[in-house]
């Protein structure tokens, strides 16, 4: 089986600071932003996304943690998955413009349990969604706002996303084709 | 109709010697090799073992008023399955035995159904209350002559009665069997009180319970010079008090039953009421020692306490589960394979506490003879060398409450004769038909 | 985990990871919408053959907050009560869809044989059997203890090196078993106290130490928790102690003794509580007593217990 790197870590760095500027641009500002990171490696470039756009606009943008657990679709399918911590931020949701991180955008059903989520929270303003990488096969309606890298994929193929923070190394790998 | 003639090729007797037997108009009438008959059927016996019919001093046969779980009829094809041709039917039916009417019932639906001796058990007390002594004289004196009489299911409590009843009884020259459980102990009790009923949480029946009963019971035959049984000994402590008691010359027998020589408590903590049974299962400590005590003869017999039930009365919750297993089908496996096989008991030892010793205490004629020329034609034939798993397959009673289902076993009954008759034979139980008309033609 | 039967059953992971989920669905609670939508579609019946308001209720909250639908079913009343069997009963809710059966039953090991029957598919768990277990009720008492001890960082974590006194109906409690257990798993030290009548006589399966003088055991153990039992008043008809007057003086945590405690040890009971019997007011009310929080993380991990039992795939339950 083949495996091959399609972003490294120096790409996932300039991906990240690309996005925040895209946020920055597209939200006119900092004012309102919440970033909420769909555990676990959503977690870790969420706290990422809000340091850079902290450090750039020079306000603080305050983040926290969305666990999709007990909202997906999928719960008899699977054998029972062990939730992680939801950790809002102090200020809540409320009128909030809400951005979404995960770091593999698929059939889009996790982004559904994650606006569900959000839905049982608050009421925000708005909610964006930002991706490290979209690898199609969209089972629902749903699209990123923000993309690290489009990377088109056979359902036969696995997409590995390593983060310093939960993994030993960082990178994001490509496995497999036709024969896997 | 004339009774077949059976000749019996090639078993071997408890001593080891090889023999042909002849049984003819209900006795056996030739022993030696190379024997036959005119028109007889013959039965090669080549590698089993004959032994004499056994007799069981406990069975619950269920009939009057507990027909769902037993009649006389299927305990009887059940008993002679087992290898028995004797059996005592205990008193706690409904109405209880404890008339001359209810014993007599009792015993000529065991003569016509003509699979064993139905011997019925007197009740000591009316309707098992524990208070009022029941007509033992007119059971005794009747076409049953009743000779044990017993309350078991429940304990005779009251020490006055008791000691009544080991006097009266002795006047009609009938011994006392006791269920030594001292009811104020053993209030809703469910299981062997210890450890193992702390950590189920069930309540618990504590060995004290039994061993005081038992205490007191000797003392008390010794002094009004009576004979007492005790009936299902399931304690190390039980055992030792008895040892005393023997030593101070005591006329006290003892009975053990095959579960208690093999099962303990652990088996409880499945929840599963297939193990539910009174006295309960104890520790391997007691069972230890309950084998001891039936080598060296502190324990005279082995005693099956057959106890059936329907599905209904077994498959619920613990605490609603009736107590009881049967056990008539399963005694000889048993006891082959926790004495036997063990060394502690040879099988002239098992004829002894299963069929020569209980005819004894019962008080029975005709039943646990040798096997010889000119005795009775009461007698089993074995094998020893097989080993199967046991399943309702061997079952020939009306339930299926066995603790060992599905457990493996030595040993299996080939063929049972009772007055001659065959009731059990290539392994089978006879046709009940068959039985019954060739009990009705044989002259009494 | 395909039933909850009893905390004897669970490893040290698989109690800490009940305690962590039940510490998510303990912050659902805070939340503007107190529900999840995981168990939708999902029928939860609880059949109760004892009267129990209080765990009935609570585990009734737990299944409507995780949106799963609460079937009722009270012994007393209906067709049990003239006869009708557990296997009958239970085979009637399954055949109505029944997904999780929650069994309180007055026999020990009832909801052992429910779950190894056949009867039924139904997840099982036990909401107290006889005088066996009280599983969910145990977790609570740990998630309380671990929270009043860890706070916010309980995540994960155990409760080692805990020193628990347990005081009271040692005998009759399913409560006391089911904590023994638990805490003991969980890395906690657990003594019991109690007059010798209500002990069992042989305690060496439950893992606990004895005594019978509570003074004592509080100057000796200086406990952590201690945890009061309810006493029943029929266990003064069978000769367990002879008046509550002198129970209350031996072994109730009256207000002396209770100022006698370390002044951290926390007091809890499983209620309903005797005021003035096993407990006194002080006791009862003070910031120590974990009591009404009792209540509260009870439907947290009630609502941990059916969603790790009902949530996941067939496979994954057995």
């Amino acid at each position: 089986m083949s495996t091959r790197t399609v972003l490294s870590q120096a790409d996932i760095a300039r991906a990240l600071t690309r996005i925040a500027h895209e946020v920055l641009e597209a939200n006119k500002g900092p004012e309102g932003l919440v970033v909420l990171g769909i555990p676990t490696r959503g977690v870790v470039l969420a706290e990422r996304l809000a340091a850079t756009l902290s450090s750039i606009s020079g306000v603080d943008v305050p983040v926290g943690a969305l666990d999709v657990t007990m909202y997906r679709d999928d719960i008899r399918r699977h054998p029972t998955r062990t939730p992680q911590p939801t950790t809002l931020p102090s200020g809540g949701i409320d009128g909030a413009t809400v951005v979404l991180v995960d770091d593999v955008l698929y059939s889009g059903r996790t982004i559904r349990s994650a606006l569900d989520a959000l839905g049982d929270h608050g009421r925000p303003r708005a909610v964006r969604l930002a991706v490290l990488v979209d690898r199609g096969h969209r089972e629902l309606p749903i699209r990123a706002d923000f993309v690290g890298k489009n990377l088109p994929t056979s359902a036969a193929e696995r997409i590995f996303v390593r983060l310093h923070g939960v993994d030993d190394d960082e990178l994001v790998a490509i496995e497999g084709g036709a024969d896997s | 109709m004339t009774d077949t003639t059976y000749v019996i090729r090639g078993a071997e007797t408890v001593d080891g010697t090889r023999t042909d037997l002849v049984l003819r108009d209900g006795r056996v009438t030739e022993t030696g090799t190379g024997l036959s008959a005119a028109g007889a059927t013959v039965v090669d016996a080549d590698g089993l073992l004959v032994l004499p019919g056994l007799v069981d001093l406990h069975t619950h046969l269920r009939e009057p008023g507990g027909e769902g779980s037993e009649t006389v009829l299927t305990g009887s094809r059940a008993a002679a399955a087992g290898g028995f041709t004797a059996v005592h039917a205990m008193a706690n039916s409904s109405p209880v035995a404890d008339t001359a009417g209810v014993v007599e019932q009792v015993q000529a639906l065991g003569e016509r159904a003509g699979y064993v001796e139905v011997r019925p058990v007197g009740a000591v007390s009316q309707g098992l209350q524990g208070t009022h002594l029941s007509e033992i004289g007119a059971m005794a004196r009747s076409r049953a002559a009743v000779r044990v009489f017993s309350d078991d299911g429940s304990c005779v409590a009251d020490p006055l009665l008791m000691r009544r009843a080991l006097e009266y009884v002795k006047g009609f020259g009938g011994v006392l069997a006791q269920h030594a459980q001292e009811p104020r102990l053993t209030v809703g009790a469910q299981m062997h009180e210890g450890a193992l009923s702390t950590e189920l949480g069930l309540a618990g029946w504590p060995a004290v319970a039994e061993e005081a009963i038992i205490a007191r019971d000797v003392l008390l035959a010794d002094h009004v010079g009576a004979r007492l049984h005790v009936c299902h000994v399931s304690t190390a402590g039980s055992v030792e008090v008895l040892r005393w008691a023997r030593s101070r010359g005591v006329d006290v027998t003892a009975e053990v039953t095959p579960h208690h020589l093999l099962l303990t408590e652990d088996l409880v903590a499945s929840y599963d009421s297939r193990y539910k049974v009174n006295p309960p299962l104890r520790r391997q400590e007691d069972v230890d020692a309950l084998r001891a005590a039936l080598a060296d003869g502190t324990i005279d017999v082995v005693a099956t306490d057959h106890a059936p039930h329907t599905s209904e009365a077994k498959c619920c919750e613990w605490d609603a589960a009736a107590n009881g297993m049967v056990g008539l089908e399963s005694a000889l496996p048993v006891v082959q394979a926790t004495m036997v096989d063990t060394g502690l008991l040879d099988w002239a030892d098992v004829a002894r506490v299963l069929s020569t010793t209980p005819a004894r205490i019962g008080r029975v004629v005709g039943q646990g003879q040798p096997v010889a020329e000119g005795g009775p034609a009461e007698l089993t034939l074995y094998d020893r060398t097989v080993t199967r798993t046991f399943s309702t397959d061997d079952l020939a009673g009306r339930s299926t409450n066995s603790p060992y289902l599905g457990r493996v076993l030595p040993g299996r009954v080939v063929a049972t004769f009772h007055e001659g008759r065959a009731t059990v034979l290539d392994g089978a139980v006879v046709d009940a038909d068959e039985v019954a008309a060739a009990a009705r033609g044989a002259s009494r | 985990m395909r039933h909850l039967l009893s905390t004897a059953d669970l490893s040290r992971a698989e109690a800490i990871r009940v305690l962590d989920v039940a510490e998510d669905m303990a912050d659902t609670a805070t939340r503007e919408v107190r529900k999840l939508p995981t168990l939708r579609g999902r029928t939860v019946v609880n059949l109760f053959y004892e009267d129990s308001t209080r765990t009935r209720i609570s585990f009734e909250a737990a299944a409507k907050r995780l949106s799963a639908d609460v079937i009722n079913f009270a012994a007393k009343g209906s067709s049990v009560s003239k006869g009708e069997s557990l296997k009958d009963t239970a085979q009637t809710l399954e055949a109505m869809g029944a997904d999780g059966i929650v069994l309180r039953h007055p026999a020990s090991g009832a909801p052992r044989v429910l779950a190894d029957s056949g009867w039924v598919d139904a997840a099982v768990v036990n909401a107290g059997d006889g005088t066996h277990e009280h599983p969910t009720q145990a977790l609570l008492d740990a998630f309380t203890m671990r929270r009043r001890v860890h706070g916010s960082g309980s995540r994960g974590r155990d409760l080692d090196g805990l020193r628990v006194l347990v005081v009271g109906d040692v005998l009759h409690s399913r409560v006391a078993r089911s904590n023994a257990w638990l805490l003991r798993t969980l890395g906690a030290t657990v003594t019991v106290v109690a007059p010798p009548t209500l002990l069992p006589v042989d305690v060496s399966r439950l893992g606990v130490a004895v005594r019978y003088d509570l003074d004592e055991a509080i100057a000796d153990v200086r406990p952590d928790v201690v945890m009061m039992l309810r006493i029943q008043q029929e266990r003064m008809h069978e000769a367990a102690f002879p008046n509550p007057r002198e129970y209350a003086r031996v072994w109730g945590l009256g207000a002396e003794r209770f100022r006698s405690l370390p002044e951290r040890t926390l007091v809890m009971h499983p209620g309903p509580m005797n005021r003035g019997l096993e407990i006194g007011d002080l006791a009862a009310d003070s910031s120590r007593s974990t009591v009404r929080e009792q209540v509260a993380n009870g439907v947290s991990v009630r609502m941990a217990v059916l969603y790790l039992v009902l949530a996941g795939d067939r496979e994954d339950r057995s």
